[in-house]
Parts: C-alpha cells; structure tokens; sequence
C-alpha cells in the first residue's frame, strides 16, 4: 500500500518537473484548453445570470387588469366582489393608482422619470392570482376578463416569462452543443499531446517494457500528464471567466447606476466550479487513456 | 530452471529460426550459446524472456510456459530475468544512477533502498564514481557493464546475456567476462551467447552450439 501511494507520488512529481521543462508548449496547451471550456461555462455563467433575472421579477403568475380611467369607487367595489367570487380565481389585490406610482418609483428605478410628471398617468389596477397556474387555463380566464365592461386592458404577465423561458431553453441547447463539440476538442487536444510524448519516449517505453514493466506502470505518467493538464486548463477557464465578469460587471455597474438598479453578473457558484474541475481533468485524463492505449499497443505489436 | 522440448520458431515470412530445440539448464549453471549469426541465438534468448513466442514445442522459464502465459503475467516474469543487449538499450536522457534505478522504480522499491541497491550494482561494474555521468560520455565497455548493471540491480535468478562481448576488444572483454564469473559464483543462472571462439577457450562451462537453428550435440 505505502509502495503503491509512493510510485503515485513519485509519478505525480515526474508529471509536474516535465510540465516544467517544456514551459511554452505546456501554457500554449493549458490555454487552447481553458479557452475552449471558457466558452460554453461562460455561456452557461450568462444563461444562469438571466434565469435568475427573470425569476426575481416574475415570481407568480398572475394577472393584471387595469381599469378605464373615470371610473369609481362603487364600480371598483363591485368588481372586486364579482373577481371575488370567481370560480377560477383565488384572490385578488386592488392596486389604486397612487400606490402604482409610488410603487414604480421604488422598485424600478424610474424615480427621476416619474417625479418629472405632473400627473399620474396610471389607472387603478386589479391584480388577479388565479386558482391554477396552468397556462391554457390562465389564457381563458384573461379573455374571460376581457370582455368584462371598463377593463381597458387584461394583461397575462406571465406571457413574456414563458417566452423568456423557451428563449432560455434555446440558449442551453446551444451552450449544450458547444459544450460537447469543445469537449471532442479538449480530448483530442490531450490525445495529440501524449501521442506526441509517446513518440518522443518510445526507446524508453521499448526498454522498460523489457525490464519488467506493466502496462499500468507505462500508462501512469501519460494519464497523469492528461489528467494535471486537463486540470490546469480547467483552472485556466475559471480564471478566464472570473476576468471576463470582473471587467463586465466593472462596466455593467455604470450601466445599472443610472438606472438606480445594483444588479451585477454572479459567478459560478462554488459547486459549479468544482464540477468545471472535475470534468476538465476527466476528459484530459480520458483523452491521455484513448491515446496511450491506441499507441502501446502499436508498439506492443512490432 | 530453463527447459526447451522440441521448440521451433519461425517468423511471418517463413523464416525458421529454431527448428526442434530441446535443452534443459539446471539452477546455477553457466551455459555459453554459440553459433554464427543467424544461427538462431538471439531468437533462443527472446523466447526464454517471452519477447517472441514458440510455434511448436514448450518452452519452460521457472515452470512458467511461455507459450502459453498471459501478457499480464510476462511483466512478473521478466523481473526475475536480467537482460544484456548487444545494443545496450540505454537511456541517454538520464544520468547512470536513473538508468540503472528504472528496474526497481518499475518493481516499486522506496527510494533509499533502490539507491543502495543501485550503488551496489555500479560498484560491481566498477561504475560506481560516475554516477552523475550519462551514458554518451562512456565508451562502449562501459556501456556494456552499464547495461549489465541495471540487469544485475533486481538480483534476478536468470541472466541472459546476447552478445556481451560482441563490439569490444579483448581487455574490454574479459573484465565482462570476470563480472559474469563473480555472478555464477554466487548461484546466478547465466546463459550467455557469442561468437567468440577464442574467449570461450578461457573459460570452462557447458556450451551449446547453434547451426542453422539446430541445436549441435
């Protein structure tokens, strides 16, 4: 057991003194690997930012009516009870036109726009949560309502939500296939690089071969080499993100000021990050294992 | 130790290299294996180290038939084996000390051992002071008992030498010949091929003689 984590270890030291000695070729490769993942963890980084976006502002479905704009207070009071008692709706918040303005000024940053009228320009607002959130069901109910008398306008305000959605699910299938596609590339890239280490070593592996030495015993350097190589260029894509978002939210954060809004881009979150780790080092380490079994056994065949 | 029963060998081609071969060497002797080239010796010796296979017959190496062993048991085997190459088969990226070490890396000996072990080995060949050295610097005696040093540095039971003395002159030569001596001294099994003639006068020791791939009674 102590002779077996010692060879590891003595393995492991070998990867990194040659990962030493060939500098450029080791950080040219390290790079073409950490700007190949970068692209589809960035994707994914951005699809993450907006999914969360859009949940913070839509929370649960419902639906907005907004009134015509002379109507009154007996009207507001019957249309309240008749949603009320409606067999689809769950309940119903009245919304009075002051409270909107004043509403709109905190929560979207519009205060310098709004304070600049001289009148309020919003109607009076029902918000309507229905029973059921299924969207066929929630289409109807605001087409029921729109035909309702002074309902100027019935808005589904999940609509956009679900379009955003679909938008969302389209943009992860993207990021998807270049995920797979650039992951063939990263394989491919550590298959070259130990095929290229195998020519240069085969003298060595021929001798060793005939002193005694296993397959595993060969293989090991290779695959640790695939693996480290892998792993940094894992890294390399996480630091390549963790740059690109300092700088993107550096100038998001002027954007986002003259809105009053503090949004700014998250990064991955630590199990994501882990996750980027792990799958670089197992696709270079796989990479290492196509290529070394392919090459050891042409030269086992000769 | 060695048992050959009616092996032969022939290669993709055609070519015949041993044709029904029986011999059989006993623990702690000092065979010489003789013939011109091409006569079949280095074919002999690859079959004992389960490098080439038999086509006919069995070949027996510790009880352990090569014809019929497992590539993954052939690492195990070969442990047990020290090699000598005519052509050395040295490593020149790496100083006398890492070449002589890679059997017992390949083993998996700690370190502090493997270097008294390896230190002993270069000692024997009388290397010993130029372990810092790399392997182009040496002339070709000295290679050779490089060579002969990492055969040596896992104390197997068989040493199989092919043409140790092949590309050197007379002097070079016996100080090669005196190191394997010291070797069947203490028990090793030795078997040792050339073409040598006269070197083999000054030495007594069963030999077997190679013609064609057949072996001479």
């Amino acid at each position: 057991m102590k002779s077996w984590f010692l060879q590891h270890l003595h393995v492991m030291q070998f990867t990194l003194r040659k990962l030493r000695t060939t500098p450029v070729s080791s950080l040219l490769n390290v790079l073409v690997i950490g700007v190949a993942l970068s692209l589809p963890t960035g994707g994914y980084v951005l699809l993450q930012n907006v999914q969360s976006l859009s949940d913070k502002l839509v929370g649960t479905p419902q639906i907005s009516v907004f009134l015509s704009m002379g109507v009154s207070q007996d009207e507001i009071n019957r249309f309240s009870k008749q949603l009320e008692q409606h067999a689809a709706i769950s309940h119903v918040e009245f919304v009075p036109r002051e409270q909107a303005l004043l509403q709109l000024q905190h929560s979207t940053g519009l205060a310098d726009v709004t304070g600049g009228l001289a009148q309020n320009p919003l109607p009076h607002a029902f918000i309507v949560y229905p029973k059921d959130n299924d969207a066929k069901k929630m289409e109807s109910l605001r087409d029921e309502l729109r035909s309702w008398p002074k309902f100027e306008h019935v808005q589904l305000d999940s609509a956009w939500a679900r379009k955003l959605e679909g938008l969302l699910k389209f943009g992860r299938l993207a990021v998807l296939i270049l995920a797979v596609l650039l992951s063939f590339a990263l394989v491919a890239i550590t298959f070259n690089t130990i095929r290229l280490q195998i020519l240069t070593q085969r003298e060595e592996i021929e001798v060793a071969k005939l002193i005694g030495a296993s397959n595993g015993f060969i293989r090991r350097p290779f695959l640790y080499f695939g693996l480290v190589q892998g792993l940094l260029g894992g890294s390399a894509a996480w630091l390549i993100i963790t740059v690109s978002l300092a700088l993107l939210n550096a100038s998001l954060s002027d954007l986002t000021h003259l809105y009053a809004s503090n949004f700014s881009l998250q990064h991955l979150t630590a199990g994501d990050s882990f996750t980027l780790l792990l799958f670089a080092a197992y696709l270079g380490w796989l990479g290492a294992l196509l290529s070394v079994t392919q090459h050891l056994w042409q030269i086992e065949s000769r | 130790m060695i048992r050959f029963s009616q092996v032969s060998k022939r290669y993709p081609g055609g070519y015949a290299a041993l044709k029904n071969v029986s011999f059989e060497i006993a623990s702690g002797e000092m065979i010489f294996l003789t013939g011109h080239s091409g006569a079949g010796k280095s074919t002999l010796l690859k079959l004992i180290a389960a490098i080439e296979r038999p086509n006919g017959g069995t070949v027996l190496v510790n009880g352990q038939n090569i014809g019929k062993i497992r590539s993954g048991a052939v690492p195990y085997l070969r442990r047990n084996i020290g090699l000598i190459f005519q052509d050395h088969k040295l490593l020149f990226d790496r100083n006398l000390f890492d070449n002589v070490i890679l059997p017992l890396q390949i083993a998996g000996f700690d370190h502090r051992e493997s270097a008294k072990r390896v230190r002993a080995a270069l000692d024997k060949v009388g290397l010993l002071k130029r372990e810092k050295a790399v392997p182009i610097a040496l002339s070709g005696g000295e290679q050779q008992r490089l060579c002969i040093a990492r055969a040596i540095v896992n104390r197997p039971s068989i040493l199989l030498a092919d043409e140790p003395t092949g590309n050197l002159d007379a002097d070079s030569a016996n100080a090669i010949m005196d190191i394997f001596k010291s070797f069947h001294q203490v028990g090793a099994t030795l078997l040792i091929s050339t073409h040598d003639e006269t070197l083999l006068r000054q030495y007594t020791g069963r030999g077997l003689a190679l013609k064609q791939g057949e072996l001479q009674q």
